[in-house]
């Protein structure tokens, strides 16, 4: 698979201040606006990137709230309900995969198991995952990428060469040997806590380079800058040019390869749960249930079609809010 | 040219060597520091404990690590022989393990699933180019129009529907519903109608994917190109549109494209694991994907440098591509 290689699109447009000054108003005096700001103002009237932020806090509050809901509607994600299976094929009884008033999106076959619930559980693993190890991702690039960037060197070199090895390496491969070798209890971890944990490493470490580049490449840039120079000028020390000087420029760059790279990671761990190295049953998680569902897409489709959905609602959102974040924090945009 | 040509061969030899000194830390320290015993995991999870030794014995599992590297190595050139006691396998250069789960070397498995992955694989690419690169570059051409639109409305959509999901919807639509396909893999020498019908919906399931990111990175390429002032150039010395679009705008956009060409084509010659296991396609993918459940470390790592191998092979291509295309690069 590839990752993400969105480049922030160039569009000739009018430039930011132009258009800042166009949405400033007529009568108003003109005034100063921060980037955060500008951007803030851009994004907003973004309406796609806005639902896709709607989706994702509403999903965010689904995942938290997992156990809650599914107490009001009074179904448990592990209980078997055996009575809903017709005996002779294993398939739900009733049409449509079992859907009715106690079970809202159907049941499993063979054992019955609420899907539903199993949905709403699902997005805990799915978020998990694709948060913390974007988290991974971006400490990791950005602390190499600042070092490569700022100290140069063989410094750089060294942090180049290896950034470049591991975009070379055959991704999925190397995290599903990775996630198969660890063993099954760590660190007093046992079961699917374990096999989280690792996932959100593994997809972490191979994710770092793509954000390591980006920062490397505006570190270059930046620390030429007269500010920096300023700084060093008056006397400030390295760690001080590095995080108080350097660090606030390289936000942008950072917060939109971040949302890029989460719908990335989410498409990950279904897939390595699809292909049963990720979480262990009985844990719900969407790419395991499609996996499961695999051997019924002829006689109970609705296995297959709901947690295909809830991948595809959850990807896409955070896609087209990625879209609108990039879009809004580039300088050279005209939206 | 030349000179750039050994010192890149150079270089990918030094990757895959790096490469194979990574696989084996992957699969040999890594289990050791969490406290896994290989030679049993080689042996399977119910192995009594004196064909774990005589395992562990054949494989040289005590000697150190670097050591067993270099065995590897040797092993690709010249064969190896496992032996305790009076029992022998013999592996024929090149040796590439053996498998003692499976009780098969390497080598033919890898062999035997090549050709499967390879027709997926450039199968797919050449579908993905075609239709993504024009969906792509008409896009960018018809900016804002209603074309734009709805391809970019698909390619997003594509992107984000995971790709075992786009083919469980195809399995069940087209070949059990339509009937329009056969879902039934047939190998090329024993029927060439039949094999083609068996990966037509691999194929356009895998390109759609593809597909949907090349149309995206091309739309957002080609405008970024069109900007430049090299296109304002050619058009002002009087060139036809055609001309501008098709010869000056299409080169630089296509260098990008290349790159992604390269690490994906490599990626999906070594294993399209998840298409692969989703139509039940008997490549490479399948391979490693049955070698990771039955915990056989020998097929892993066959398959990974496989990958690996033809990864660095890629970019090496694209890269002489690049001067080919690109009148700004000159390798040096």
């Amino acid at each position: 698979m590839t990752a993400p290689l969105h480049e922030p699109t160039a569009e000739a447009a009018p430039s930011a201040i132009e258009e800042a000054a166009a949405v400033g108003g007529n009568a108003k005096p003109v005034q100063g606006r921060s980037l955060g700001r500008i951007a803030w103002e851009r994004l907003k009237r973004d309406r796609l990137a806005l639902t896709g932020g709607a989706v994702i806090l509403a999903l965010t509050l689904i995942a938290l709230l997992a156990p809650v809901i599914s107490n009001l509607v009074g179904q448990d994600p592990d209980a078997y309900h055996e009575d809903m299976i017709d005996a002779l094929f294993g398939t739900p009884k009733g049409s449509l995969g079992g859907i009715n008033g106690d079970h809202l999106l159907g049941v499993e076959p063979v054992n019955g198991r609420d899907i539903f619930a199993r949905i709403l559980y699902g997005a805990r693993i799915s978020l998990l995952v694709g948060f913390l190890s974007a988290l991974v991702a971006v400490v990791l690039g950005t602390v190499f990428g600042i070092l490569a960037g700022f100290f140069g060197g063989w410094v750089d070199a060294a942090i180049s060469r290896v950034m470049d090895g591991l975009l070379a390496f055959p991704q999925l491969l190397f995290i599903i040997a990775l996630v198969s070798v660890m063993p099954s209890d760590m660190l007093g971890m046992t079961g699917s806590s374990v096999r989280v944990f690792v996932m959100i490493l593994v997809i972490g470490f191979f994710g770092w380079p793509y954000i390591g580049r980006v920062v490397r490449g505006q570190t270059l840039s930046l620390r030429e800058r007269e500010y920096v120079e300023a700084a060093r000028s008056l006397g400030a020390g390295r760690f001080h040019i590095l995080f108080k000087e350097l660090l606030p420029n390289l936000v942008a760059p950072i917060v939109v390869y971040t949302t890029m790279m989460i719908p990335t990671n989410i498409l990950t761990e279904a897939a390595l749960s699809f292909l049963g190295v990720g979480v262990k049953p009985p844990t719900a998680s969407w790419g395991q249930m499609l996996s499961n569902a695999i051997d019924y897409y002829d006689s109970d489709p609705t296995y297959m079609v709901v947690p295909g959905v809830a991948i595809f609602i959850t990807v896409l959102a955070f896609n087209l809010f990625g879209d609108g974040v990039r879009d809004a924090l580039d300088p050279k945009g005209s939206r | 040219m030349l000179a750039y040509l050994i010192r890149r061969l150079f270089a990918a030899a030094v990757m895959l060597v790096v490469i194979i000194m990574v696989v084996f830390g992957i699969f040999f320290l890594v289990p050791k520091w969490a406290g896994v015993d290989i030679a049993a995991s080689f042996v399977g999870k119910q192995a009594d404990p004196a064909a774990v030794e005589a395992v562990r014995e054949k494989l040289g599992l005590s000697d150190p690590v670097h050591l067993q590297a270099w065995e590897f190595f040797k092993g690709i050139f010249a064969g190896r022989t496992f032996a305790t006691g009076g029992d022998v396998v013999h592996c024929s250069a090149p040796c590439f393990g053996y498998s003692f789960k499976s009780e098969q070397a390497v080598w033919p498995v890898l062999t035997d699933r090549f050709p499967v992955t390879l027709g997926l694989a450039l199968g797919a690419a050449v579908l993905w180019l075609v239709f993504g690169v024009a969906a792509g570059v008409l896009s960018a051409l018809k900016r804002g129009s209603l074309w734009d639109r709805s391809a970019m409305v698909v390619a997003l959509a594509g992107v984000s529907l995971p790709i075992y999901f786009t083919g469980m919807l195809s399995l069940a639509t087209f070949a059990f519903g339509l009937k329009w396909f056969d879902a039934q893999y047939v190998p090329l020498g024993q029927s060439l109608g039949g094999w083609f019908g068996g990966m037509i919906l691999p194929w356009i399931t895998l390109a759609f994917l593809y597909a949907a990111m090349y149309a995206r990175i091309t739309r957002a390429t080609m405008m970024e190109v069109l900007g430049e002032d090299y296109i304002r150039t050619a058009r002002a010395k009087g060139l036809r549109e055609r001309t501008v679009i098709g010869k000056h705008a299409m080169r630089s956009t296509m260098t990008p494209i290349l790159t992604m060409l390269g690490m994906d084509l490599g990626a999906l010659i070594g294993g399209a694991i998840l298409t692969e296991s989703t139509f039940n396609l008997p490549g490479l993918g399948q391979a490693v994907l049955n070698a990771i459940r039955n915990q056989d470390l020998p097929i892993i790592l066959g398959v990974v440098l496989i990958t690996s191998l033809s990864v660095l092979l890629a970019n090496l291509v694209v890269d002489v591509l690049y001067a080919v295309i690109d009148p700004r690069v000159r390798l040096t």
